[in-house]
């Protein structure tokens, strides 16, 4: 979640949903929370009953648009050109919050001057390598201080998967390099924001082209109405008002997904709403514990606690720490994770004589995302694959890759509850029936293993809030279902049995490692608890932590997780905390547990003024007790507890003792929000409007149509369609967005298996307006045909006016909806939509675009067989893409 | 309402016109359904559970009789969802017990066009060779510039968010002591 960790500091939402009910105003965008997170609307509800405004932006009138005050109409994949026009109107109209804009944002540093803007080069920014399609980031720091982006790209190009910076480091970049915060403060800034180089004019210069006229042109939404919405959420912001941001998949499904989170980031800066009760930005998650697995990450470029996975110019822990370790914030302090996190994989192997074991981890050259790892399979380079409770044969996209891919392992491991699709692809996938596999030609080797369900086990899941709630086995799993615990201890420790004795230098790294957990029942299954306090970690007397600010660099604690260090405090598995919410504030503290220390709310210190007090009476959160000199209020500040608001830095201070009193933004290289990025992502420092990939419509606001640093992967299996006024671009004329459903969960797998579930939402359908049924013949009730380059799915119809038509540049915009949940197998199966997309990504995510894409429909069932491939053959040769045999 | 019942059995319409003109009481209640009692009373345990689905991250209740999970409810002591649940939290239950779910270990061998039975702990043991062999065959120690790798590219995982944060760590530390770095999950996705 780089949008927000380049703007915060923190890849997680800024506040939690309860804080949702004292909202002036709230607006959802890229969400359908009424839907999709149902329990946690009815704080969106608690605020509306107070007298709140709820506004919803959305392409569909849904349930969360029935329950708002307000629903504005867009077009999918032009959220950019909305938040940048309300960027204009905060601008334009003097609406910001001044003097938390001033003390609490980077809006007065001064920028490189050889930073250009989007606006000088028709669209992309300085430093746009055309021939790699790569930026150089250098003119978008400071001048003469280079920051470190708290997230995303922290450890330079290649983390991201981009090649080398080959330009050699000029005398002043090298100084900016090596210099320090002045007293907490950048070398060059302008407290009065005149400056034209400063953030705040660079900001209003960027944005000024965002007029509410490109608004209507660009997002289809009528300007009083976009007008209206700027005027309500401006209105409910300021000293006395807050106003919340809600966002999901819909925000971070796009080739520039990362930039829509920015932008909505600079919005909430600009008013004041990060850090204070009833703002803030809450990002709804669609898993259990999603945030989790990207805090202890199953993610390739991360280790736990968002530590940087080492690159291979990373020879030892002192060049992997130079380089990785901030100047200035809480990022100052890495070793210290770092080597406790080594402590707790290699116990007394890891020393300083062993160089903490550095030289056991696996180094990164590059993007080693699904994708990149999909076509290592296609290439028969990996050979291996574990699915875990995830289904990439129907919830990837452009899925027939992703099964032509499995197809083509040695090996295969599934775990789940249920024979998914993943699970039988060889026998009963698309490509079968059509002929492109043959079940008898497939080599993989493939073992499902049955998994216990959640009652079966205990563990803890991380919710949409940051929030660690521990969920305690209910009943024992039966037959063969067994917990991931259980599979990858046991898996461990027969790896290490057979490799015992190796005289191998890799196997030292399985043997070393510590990997003895106490088991229970008879099962053996791995005691939960002992890894949670792994996770939390001890000190030299064996103790449990208590809080990150006691880890220590030289090896005398472990941890294996620094920001959830803690909840094991006092030997008590705090996530396991129960106290009934009616009966603490309504802040609950003590229910569960939050990382970082419990925080509920991040960056809380800015509910203060930056003398300390709070901004309002009525927005009282955290402030400054002068008597005790501390901080103290609802909620565990977000700050050090004893540094006075007027706390000024010495020459020299480093990590957090370089920030001031008044930086709230603690993992900040400069402790501000940034409105302005200078490090972090690779694509932009401001967020500028792109096409999506593939769109009918061309670009209004610059020459650059698309994300001109996005990912693609061209290949006869995964053609593009032709962009706007390229011959063939009227083939698929029409704009498709997918969506969940209530009584379903993503790919199906949880879902399409349940009766009830299955009973509620029986069929796969598409939506689409009375004016595209009656131009392609459609009825509601009976068949329509949706096709891509990739494919063609069929779904029932259902015709409905809560898909509006858009005027885009005079033209009707058609826009088609689809529920992505269905595939091939369960109580209730049809066609899959993620077999239609095509597969292209955002550069700092890798995040694939399933939100907005082009399409065309036909009325009627599509054919079976060889006539499909012929189908989708025939759109190929009028788009001028290459024919599929 | 069931001890008046008993006391006074009725004719219902008599009893609705009575003691209970909406009929939602003694009136709607014969013999039967006055024994009944519902599955939360009965229960041996109650578990504190957390919602297996979305973010939200509702409260459950697990019901528990003779070692069987008999209800699944909302907990009404969660600050996050005061008790309620939506139609996929209130289906737990049934997730649990569909009938599609595995129980066994399935096994296909290479090109054969059937699923076969396989002992679980045989299953663990071939993985573990496969994984063992794998590494070995794609192992990477170092780059042309002579740069340490430590990993194989051979072999590759999915998945993650569906998962507590327990296992994820226990994936995440296996993995990166065999050297596999192709470790993602559906944050992604």
């Amino acid at each position: 979640m780089p949008g927000l960790g380049a703007s915060f500091g923190r890849g997680g939402a800024t506040t939690f949903q309860q804080d949702l009910q004292n909202a002036d105003c709230i607006v959802i965008m890229g969400s359908n929370m009424a839907e999709n997170h149902p329990v946690g609307f009815q704080w969106v509800m608690e605020a509306r009953e107070r007298g709140a405004q709820v506004i919803h932006v959305d392409p569909r009138f849904t349930r969360t648009s029935a329950m708002a005050t307000r629903h504005v109409i867009i077009r999918p994949g032009s959220d950019i050109a909305f938040l940048g026009g309300i960027v204009n109107y905060i601008l334009t109209q003097g609406k910001w919050f001044d003097e938390y804009v001033k003390a609490y944002t980077n809006a007065s540093a001064i920028i490189d001057e050889r930073f250009r803007d989007t606006d000088d080069l028709d669209g992309v920014f300085s430093g746009f390598d055309a021939k790699t399609d790569n930026y150089d980031l250098a003119s978008w720091q400071y001048e003469d201080l280079s920051l470190k982006g708290a997230a995303g790209r922290r450890m330079g190009p290649s983390a991201a998967g981009l090649k080398e910076e080959t330009h050699p480091l000029s005398p002043r970049e090298e100084a900016a390099q090596k210099r320090l915060l002045e007293h907490g403060k950048p070398p060059h800034y302008d407290p009065t924001l005149q400056h034209p180089r400063c953030v705040f004019q660079l900001l209003k210069k960027h944005y000024a082209r965002y007029t509410p006229e490109m608004v209507e042109r660009v997002c289809g939404t009528p300007q009083a109405d976009f007008l209206r919405v700027a005027e309500t959420l401006c209105a409910n912001s300021g000293r006395e008002r807050t106003s919340a941001f809600c966002y999901s998949v819909g925000w971070t499904q796009h080739t520039v997904g990362v930039q829509y989170i920015r932008a909505a980031a600079i919005v909430q800066l600009l008013l004041g709403n990060i850090g204070r009760p009833g703002g803030g930005i809450l990002a709804l998650r669609g898993h259990a514990s999603i945030q989790g697995s990207t805090d202890i990450p199953t993610l390739y470029e991360l280790l736990p606690g968002y530590l940087p996975m080492p690159q291979a110019e990373h020879v030892d822990s002192k060049t992997y720490l130079e380089k990785g370790t901030a100047k200035h914030g809480l990022w100052g302090q890495m070793p210290s994770y770092f080597i406790s996190l080594m402590k707790a994989w290699y116990g007394e192997k890891a020393s300083a004589a062993s160089d903490w074991c550095f030289g056991y981890l696996p180094r990164i050259t590059g993007n080693h995302s699904t994708f990149p790892s999909i076509m290592g399979m296609l290439l028969g380079n990996v050979k291996g694959f574990f699915v875990v409770g995830e289904n990439p044969a129907v919830g990837s996209p452009n899925s027939s890759l992703h099964r032509r891919a499995m197809a083509n392992l040695d090996w295969l491991v599934v775990r789940d509850f249920f024979e998914i699709e993943s699970a039988s692809f060889w026998y009963d996938s698309p490509e079968i029936e059509t002929g492109k596999l043959r079940t008898q030609e497939i080599k993989t080797e493939v073992f499902l293993l049955p998994a216990a369900d959640h009652l079966q086990k205990s563990g803890s899941f991380t919710n949409t809030q940051r929030l660690l709630q521990w969920h305690h086995k209910a009943v024992e799993p039966e037959g063969d279902c067994r917990s991931e615990l259980w599979f990858y201890y046991h898996l461990g420790k027969r790896i290490r049995e057979k490799l015992n004795g190796s005289a191998e230098a890799r196997d030292r790294a399985v043997l070393d490692l510590t990997w003895d957990y106490p088991t229970e029942g008879a099962l053996d299954e791995p005691d939960a608890h002992a890894v949670l306090r792994e996770i939390n970690g001890w000190g030299m007397d064996g103790k449990a932590l208590p809080s990150y600010l006691k880890l220590k660099p030289d090896g005398s604690t472990a941890c294996g997780c620094w920001i959830y260090c803690g909840v094991f405090k006092e030997e008590q598995n705090q996530a396991a905390r129960r106290k009934p919410g009616g009966e603490q504030s309504w802040v609950a503290p003590e229910w569960g547990w939050a990382w970082p220390s419990n925080r509920r709310m991040l960056y809380n210190r800015a509910s203060a003024d930056p003398s300390g007090k709070p901004w309002s009476e009525r927005r009282r959160y955290v402030w400054w007790d002068a008597e005790k000199k501390k901080w103290t209020g609802e909620d565990v500040p977000d700050f050090t507890e004893d540094k006075s608001p007027d706390y000024v830095p010495p020459e020299g201070a480093h990590a957090d003792d370089a920030l001031d009193g008044q930086s709230p933004f603690i993992l900040q290289g400069d402790g501000k929000g940034w409105l302005l990025a200078p490090d972090g992502l690779v694509d932009a420092p401001f967020p500028a409007h792109y096409e999506p990939e593939e769109s009918p419509i061309p670009n209004a606001l610059y020459g650059t149509r698309a994300n001109p640093v996005r990912e693609r992967w061209p290949s006869a299996n995964n053609p593009y369609h032709p962009a706007p006024g390229e011959p063939g671009a009227g083939v698929f004329p029409y704009v498709v967005t997918s969506y969940r459903l209530t009584e379903h969960h993503t790919a199906g797998g949880m879902s399409r298996t349940v009766a009830h579930l299955s009973e509620l939402q029986p069929e796969m359908f598409c939506e689409v307006s009375p004016e595209l049924a009656a131009e392609r013949g459609l009825e509601n009730g009976g068949w329509a045909t949706i096709v891509s380059a990739r494919t063609a799915i069929e779904a029932r119809v259902l015709v409905t006016e809560r898909i509006p038509d858009y005027v885009i540049e005079g033209r009707q915009t058609h826009v088609v909806g689809l529920p992505y949940h269905w595939g091939s197998r369960g109580l209730t199966t049809g066609d899959s939509v993620n077999d239609l997309w095509v597969i292209s990504t955002d550069p700092n995510v890798h995040i694939q675009e399933s939100k907005a894409a082009s399409c065309d429909v036909r009325a009627g069932r599509r054919p079976r067989g060889k006539e499909l491939t012929a189908l989708v053959n025939d759109y190929r040769r009028r788009a001028g893409l290459p024919v599929e045999e | 309402m069931r001890a008046d019942d008993e006391r006074s059995p009725a004719w219902p319409l008599l009893r609705q016109l009575t003691r209970d003109r909406y009929a939602l009481g003694a009136a709607a209640q014969s013999r039967k359904t006055a024994s009944l009692e519902p599955r939360t009373a009965t229960a041996d345990t109650i578990v504190r559970s957390v919602c297996p689905y979305c973010a939200v991250g509702c409260g459950q209740l697990a019901f528990v009789k003779d070692g069987k999970v008999v209800q699944v409810e909302g907990d009404p002591d969660s600050p996050v969802s005061r008790g309620r649940l939506c139609p996929k939290g209130s289906a737990t239950r049934s997730l649990s017990e569909s009938p599609l779910r595995e129980y066994k270990v399935k096994y296909r061998r290479p090109y054969a066009n059937a699923w076969e039975e396989l002992d679980l702990d045989k299953a663990v043991d071939m993985i573990a060779d496969r994984v063992i062999a794998t590494r070995a065959q794609t192992w990477e120690s170092a780059n042309d510039k002579g740069q340490p790798l430590n990993r194989t590219l051979g072999i590759a995982s999915l998945g993650g968010a569906t998962l507590d944060n327990e296992e994820n760590y226990l994936m995440k530390k296996l993995y990166t002591a065999l050297g596999v770095v192709q470790v993602e999950n559906q944050a992604r996705i």
